[in-house]
């Protein structure tokens, strides 16, 4: 009989000892990620999971080669990111511009990992494209005839 | 080599048919110019500026007001730490008390000296003999400011925003007019050339490619006798000045 109760009297701590350390495992489990959805677009240059491992490495190798070859129109571009994937926030500049905080920061945060791109590009563009500038309408109508022509 | 050429007529023929679509809203578009999408910029091309200081005004500026807008750069009131990509300057013979006004900026050099003193390759020269500063790899150590016997580049002093989406610029590295590479590439010219032409009316700056004998910068320069600023230094500038 003894030994019945010492073994029930086991098994009650170590239930007891699980369910509170699991209770705290919880509580102190940093959040997944969730970054915005994307502002326009459904799909996005590559598959979503290359994406994310591999991005930096993308935008690495074509800024170089469009820095310093003068390579322009190819398939990965920041500029492109910001386009998609900018979303309006309303803890920046009011919500009147759309910007990429919501989106980079989310997984950035998480992993701990610091850029500085965004120290000389410019992370935000305006709610609607009509204020943007001619010369980037200049660039997308050259390189659609230029493919066009093709 | 063939097939190269054979790739350039195409081009050409290409970029001819964008030209005239493009044509009736935006007059930017030089058709032998432009690229095509993914080709990168070709050493068969050598980008140069004549800058002619005859027809130059001297309370002129719209080639200086032209770039600050372009490129998005300006002063904060501290003139001996402020960004200058171009800046116009005034000459005056004491002896016969006649003035000149020119822009000056990057002289785009052949054998550019900030390319020779860059520690980290961020100094560069494109193929088309554009010079640029690689923001990705400038430290900021400014040895390239030292080395410019144009005193063409500016280091960014204060923190920036609100850049323009085709010009990135920020705090800690050294930068220097661009010729509008970003324009030049789809076939453009560069803001202050255009703003001498259609704001001042001018026509004091020509762009073109100092390597085909049929651009019209190449013709002027065939026609009359130019000067490159410090021609003695052998640094072969791509910008020509007449006048003075």
């Amino acid at each position: 009989m003894n030994r019945l109760k010492v073994i029930l009297g086991i098994l009650f701590m170590a239930g007891t000892v699980f369910a509170v350390s699991s209770a705290l495992a919880e509580q102190s489990t940093v959040p997944l990620p969730s970054p915005a959805k994307a502002y326009k677009g459904t799909q996005c240059v590559e598959p979503a999971d290359v994406m994310r491992r591999e991005h930096m490495t993308f935008l690495n190798h074509q800024r170089d080669e469009t820095v310093r070859d003068g390579v322009r129109g190819k398939k990965y571009s920041l500029q492109q990111c910001i386009d998609c994937h900018a979303t309006a926030d309303p803890e920046i500049m009011a919500g009147k511009v759309r910007t990429l905080k919501p989106f980079c920061a989310e997984c950035h945060s998480y992993a701990a990992v610091k850029i500085d791109c965004f120290a000389c590009h410019n992370p935000t563009t305006p709610l609607d494209k009509t204020s943007d500038v001619d010369l980037n309408k200049m660039i997308a109508s050259h390189l659609n005839e230029a493919g066009d022509s093709q | 080599m063939t097939i190269d050429a054979a790739k350039r007529r195409l081009l050409a023929s290409g970029a001819a048919v964008a030209g005239v679509a493009i044509a009736s809203g935006v007059t930017l578009i030089a058709p032998a110019t432009a690229r095509k999408a993914g080709e990168a910029a070709s050493d068969k091309v050598r980008w140069g500026l004549l800058i002619d200081s005859n027809k130059c005004d001297t309370g002129c500026d719209e080639c200086v007001i032209a770039c600050k807008t372009e490129n998005g750069w300006q002063g904060h009131e501290r003139p001996t730490t402020d960004p200058q990509w171009i800046r116009k300057v005034h000459l005056k013979d004491n002896k016969t008390g006649a003035t000149h006004s020119l822009p000056v900026m990057c002289q785009h050099c052949e054998n550019p000296p900030c390319v020779d003193v860059c520690p980290t390759g961020a100094s560069m020269q494109r193929a088309d003999g554009i010079v640029l500063v690689d923001r990705h790899t400038c430290i900021g150590c400014r040895y390239c400011m030292m080395a410019c016997p144009y005193k063409a580049r500016s280091f960014v002093h204060e923190d920036v925003t609100g850049q323009k989406p085709h010009m990135p610029r920020g705090k800690g590295t050294v930068e220097s007019c661009t010729l509008c590479v970003h324009r030049i590439d789809v076939g453009g010219t560069p803001a202050c050339v255009e703003a001498c032409t259609k704001k001042a009316g001018k026509e004091a700056m020509i762009f073109g490619d100092l390597n085909d004998p049929s651009s019209d910068i190449a013709k002027e320069l065939s026609k009359h006798v130019t000067t490159r600023l410090r021609a003695d230094l052998g640094l072969e500038p791509g910008v020509h000045y007449r006048g003075f």
